[in-house]
């Protein structure tokens, strides 16, 4: 039963780039290529030939196949409705974070494997932007272990009632830290913008210059899947407890709707910010995060 | 039997390590170190799988009774010492051979070595203060002279020193505390530290134990006390840096865990004062490690961030000894444990790799490497392999032990306290930006260091290392992959020192319910790997009939790009240097351009500790300029110098006569007065 949560997350994950773009060119009243036309794209790179780099060596060549699996594997650990991940133990969610560290390891070092200066000044902006995004995804985590008792993405999904103003606003909270995590990990606005031309102000779109065929579209479809993968985890957050199962699919593929929808409306509304600016940026979301976890407190009554 | 056996064979091999040549001297060493891991590890083994060693023989009238004891703590810390030991003297012997004709040189620091394993081996199951302190010291001394096999450099010496004198600092303290609970108790024995921290007040033994843990600070590397570290290890050769990082500095580990389970007061407040300070200690070493631009240093400051992640670890255990909570007790103390033996793993074979790059090269300035991965691929994979472990990445081990600590800290975020929950989140908050900020570190290390092309040409040819030099990395990168990808194999042994803390079966339960956890790692570790493999089959399959074609890389219409144009170490790490400005002392030398056609010219930026400049050189500052007054005493001359000395042997003749007068004329008074 597992496996519905999977199914759906990688369904979500064909359509996903295809409705921002949708939104995108209605927002900014052009036609606009269909749906389905990323994934047409995507399918296209994948019966390419490649062309390598001489400078590069055999990291460049096996680093897209691991960042593909390790986001994979991440989302092996999501839970859908009262149906736990395919796998899932206790703290699954430091092994969530770990493992999609490990594919941008690979990411990064694969970047300045090609010795470009360009690929190496993405890599290093990844490198940053990943960091400073890290604390928030934990001290969140670390405010519903301390809200619920358990320590695993089922149980504490389980376990999660919304009920007071207060949970409201943490439910809330939540949801944009969540969204924004998966546009700084996603290389999307207000972080970076995936349709700028020029190099120099590249994040993601540099590192991957030097990609192409197989490669270059496992990276593209993964984008899409970790995109679904917090989609999921957004989800999980809004599916009411003890629905039914065909209702909480419902639930689950309207919210990835909403989330795509909402990131075309950003992206179509909001400037990229300058460089400089995002480490303070992406900074701020960690308090955002110690505001939640005061939150669970001041809902514990540890605080008055 | 077994002691004097081992005793004699050393001494024999110190004899023939005189009178052999060459490549034989290292043979001999390695046979030594090999026969006395072997003694050691079995009586180690047999602790960890059965019931503690206990003995005792008479060590004449100083030390009195000397106990040998051996319990489950010694035995985890003999095992992964030994293992450490006998990789590094197998791939020393190889990176010692170009020295071989420095014949006196080889002998004194194969002796040292010996010496040092040896002394570590006392250090591990002697439980007599006394006799604790001569192994410390031997400790000590073997390893400065290790430190300083290259003693015609100047800076090796400085570093040498600057090490002697702060480990000579730790044996203060180590003294101290000794001497004061002997004095209380009249025994040299470990248990009357035990017995004494009972009997007094709290104050008192936090601050006995205040007094070790400084002592012992000192050693593994803690912030403040960290200073010495960042230079005696790229000043040793790198076998050398190798077994400090991953075993010396871990002799400060054993003393806090020896002491936390002898001194039983306290353990709230002791585990919050470790915890705070293993914050500090991570987080500012990592950060210093990603600005520096020698490798061997980079590694160093590592080795003070992985200290701190073990720190946490034993900060929390101590927290739940304190609380009454075995499972704080056991993921704190495990994960320590675990990550103690899993960073003798991972930075031993960073070193080792860092001593090949270094051998082909000459260098350690990584700005001037790059491109190694072609010339040196097993070296490069297995460098590879550490830094993705000390990143603590799964499938590999340095995950298995960060999770430990990381269940822990969510676990124990569950309180009534206000103040535990808050130490707790920021606990997690620091962890998470260690990560991040290893990640940071390695991924600049590595890719600057083998990737891309070389930044500078090489006179020499750069040939992959031989496979002597190759084996031993291969056998420390075969256990950092078997415990990422098995990590529950290993926790019913680390589960054992562990036991010491809380008698009867107060784990079997947490215990078991790692294993089923662990299991789940592992089973995600193999998914990853097997999934991995999967989708670079299909990738193989699917382009195998498409047009591969190699190409120069994309510079944006730029067609003569030079390797001069590479991302460099600097610049990758800029921005966040810029973010942690405050926090840091980078001294830039930096020369102005002039007129039309300006000449080369030369900028050169160089990092700082900010902790070292405050504590250590400002106080020396002061010390110096006040002694500085007294150099009028100083000046030179014998003639002064022949006065002092009348001067001091008429001064021990008259002060007693001047005593014994004044006591009279008292006497007399009193009797005057009577």
């Amino acid at each position: 039963m597992s496996l519905i949560g999977l199914v759906l997350i990688i369904t979500t994950s064909f359509f996903f780039s295809g409705i921002v773009i949708r939104t995108k060119s209605i927002l900014s009243g052009r036609k606009g290529p269909g749906m389905l036309q990323p994934l047409k794209d995507i399918w296209r790179l994948f019966r390419k030939g490649a062309v390598y780099s001489k400078t590069s060596s055999f990291v460049f060549r096996i680093a897209p196949s691991i960042y593909f699996s390790t986001v994979v594997m991440a989302i092996f650990l999501i839970p859908f409705d009262s149906f736990p991940g395919i796998l899932s133990f206790r703290g699954d969610f430091v092994f969530f974070a770990y493992v999609l560290a490990l594919g941008k390891f690979f990411m990064i070092i694969s970047a300045m494997d090609t010795g470009s200066s360009f690929e190496g000044m993405g890599a290093s902006r990844e490198a940053l932007y990943s960091m400073l995004a890290e604390p928030a995804f934990f001290i969140l985590m670390g405010s519903f272990a301390l809200l619920t008792g358990h320590t695993s993405f089922f149980e504490i999904f389980n376990n999660l009632r919304f009920g007071s103003y207060i949970s409201y606003a943490l439910g809330t909270l939540a949801t944009f830290v969540l969204i924004i995590i998966a546009m700084i990990e996603n290389s999307r606005m207000p972080v970076d913008d995936p349709k700028t031309h020029l190099e120099l102000t590249m994040i993601h779109e540099v590192m991957i210059l030097d990609n192409s065929g197989f490669d270059l579209g496992l990276i593209l479809y993964t984008t899409n899947l970790k995109f679904a993968m917090y989609g999921a985890l957004i989800a999980n957050f809004h599916i009411p407890y003890g629905l039914a199962l065909h209702y909480s699919m419902a639930v689950f593929m309207g919210i990835q709707i909403l989330f795509a929808i909402s990131v075309g409306i950003i992206e179509s509304f909001m400037a990229r910010f300058r460089m400089n600016h995002n480490p303070q940026f992406i900074f701020t979301l960690s308090s955002i995060s110690i505001l939640i976890f005061l939150g669970v407190l001041l809902m514990l009554g540890r605080i008055a | 039997m077994i002691f004097s056996i081992a005793v004699l064979i050393t001494v024999v091999a110190f004899v023939l390590l005189i009178l052999v040549k060459g490549q034989a001297k290292g043979s001999i060493a390695l046979g030594v170190v090999l026969i006395n891991a072997g003694l050691s590890s079995w009586i180690a083994f047999r602790t960890l799988y059965g019931d503690p060693f206990e003995l005792s023989f008479y060590g004449g009238l100083v030390f009195g009774e000397i106990p040998i004891r051996v319990d489950s703590l010694s035995g985890w810390f003999l095992l992964m010492m030994n293992l450490t030991m006998v990789t590094g003297i197998v791939y020393g012997i190889r990176y010692m051979t170009p020295y071989n004709d420095q014949s006196s040189n080889i002998t004194l620091h194969y002796t040292s070595y010996i010496l040092n394993h040896i002394a570590m081996i006392g250090i591990y199951t002697l439980q007599n203060s006394l006799a604790f302190l001569c192994v410390w010291e031997l400790m000590a001394i073997s390893a400065f002279l290790m430190v300083i096999f290259e003693h015609s450099k100047m800076e090796t010496l400085k570093a040498g020193i600057n090490y002697l004198v702060q480990s000579h600092l730790c044996i203060v303290f180590l003294t101290f505390g000794f001497i004061w609970v002997s004095a209380n108790t009249g025994s040299y024995d470990f248990k009357a530290i035990s017995t004494y921290s009972a009997s007094v007040i709290p104050a008192l033994s936090f601050l006995l134990f205040g007094c070790f843990f400084i002592a012992f600070a000192f050693k593994a590397g803690f912030v403040p006390f960290h200073t010495w570290l960042p230079y005696a290890h790229p000043a040793a050769p790198a076998h050398v840096s190798g077994i400090m990082s991953g075993v010396i500095i871990k002799l400060g580990i054993f003393g806090m865990f020896r002491m936390l389970l002898l001194i039983k007061e306290n353990h709230l407040l002791i585990g919050y004062v470790i915890l705070i300070i293993s914050l500090i200690t991570g987080v500012y070493g990592v950060m210093l490690a990603i600005i520096q631009h020698n490798l061997k240093k980079l590694l160093a400051y590592h080795s003070i961030e992985n200290i701190g992640i073990i720190g946490i670890g034993i900060g929390l255990g101590a927290i739940g000894l304190g609380l009454n909570k075995p499972y704080l007790v056991f993921t704190g103390f495990a994960g320590a444990l675990l990550h103690t033996f899993n960073h003798s793993l991972f930075k031993s074979l960073l070193f080792y790799g860092a001593g090949t790059v270094y051998q082909a090269t000459h260098t350690m300035n990584i700005e001037k490497l790059g491109g190694l991965i072609k010339k040196m691929p097993q070296t490069t994979t297995l460098f590879l392999i550490a830094s993705l472990a000390i990143s603590g990445l799964p499938p590999l081990n340095g995950f298995i032990s960060e999770f430990f600590i990381y269940s822990g800290l969510f676990n124990g975020i569950r309180s009534d306290q206000l103040t535990h929950t808050v130490v707790i989140i920021t606990a997690l908050f620091s962890l998470s930006i260690i990560g991040g900020l290893a990640m940071l570190c390695f991924t600049k290390a590595f890719s600057v260091v083998f990737l891309g092309t070389e930044r500078h040409p090489f006179h020499q040819k750069i040939h992959e290392a031989e496979l002597f030099e190759l084996f031993p990395k291969y056998i420390v990168a075969i256990c950092i992959v078997a415990i990422g990808v098995f990590p529950q194999l290993f926790i019913s042994t680390v589960a054992k020192p562990v036991s010491l803390f809380y008698s009867g079966s107060t784990f079997k339960p947490i215990q078991q319910e790692f294993i089923d956890v662990a299991q789940m790692v592992s089973l995600a570790a193999w998914g990853l790997i097997l999934l991995s493999l999967l989708v670079l089959g299909i990738k193989k399959i699917t382009t195998s009939a498409r047009n591969i074609t190699t190409a120069p890389t994309w510079a944006c219409g730029y067609t003569v790009p030079t390797p001069r144009l590479q991302y460099t170490a600097n610049s990758f790490v800029r921005s966040f240097r810029k973010l942690i400005r405050p926090l840091l002392i980078m001294n830039k030398k930096e020369e102005v351009i002039y007129g039309v056609f300006p000449d080369t010219i030369h900028s050169e930026t160089h990092p700082y500790d900010k902790i070292e400049a405050l504590l250590i050189d400002k106080p020396i500052k002061g010390i110096r300029r006040f002694m500085g007054r007294f150099k009028l005493v100083q000046n030179g001359s014998v003639q002064y110098y022949i006065s002092y000395g009348v001067g001091f042997i008429f001064m021990t003749i008259t002060v007693p006569f001047l005593v014994t007068v004044v006591r009279y004329v008292i006497h007399l008074l009193k009797q005057i007065g009577v």
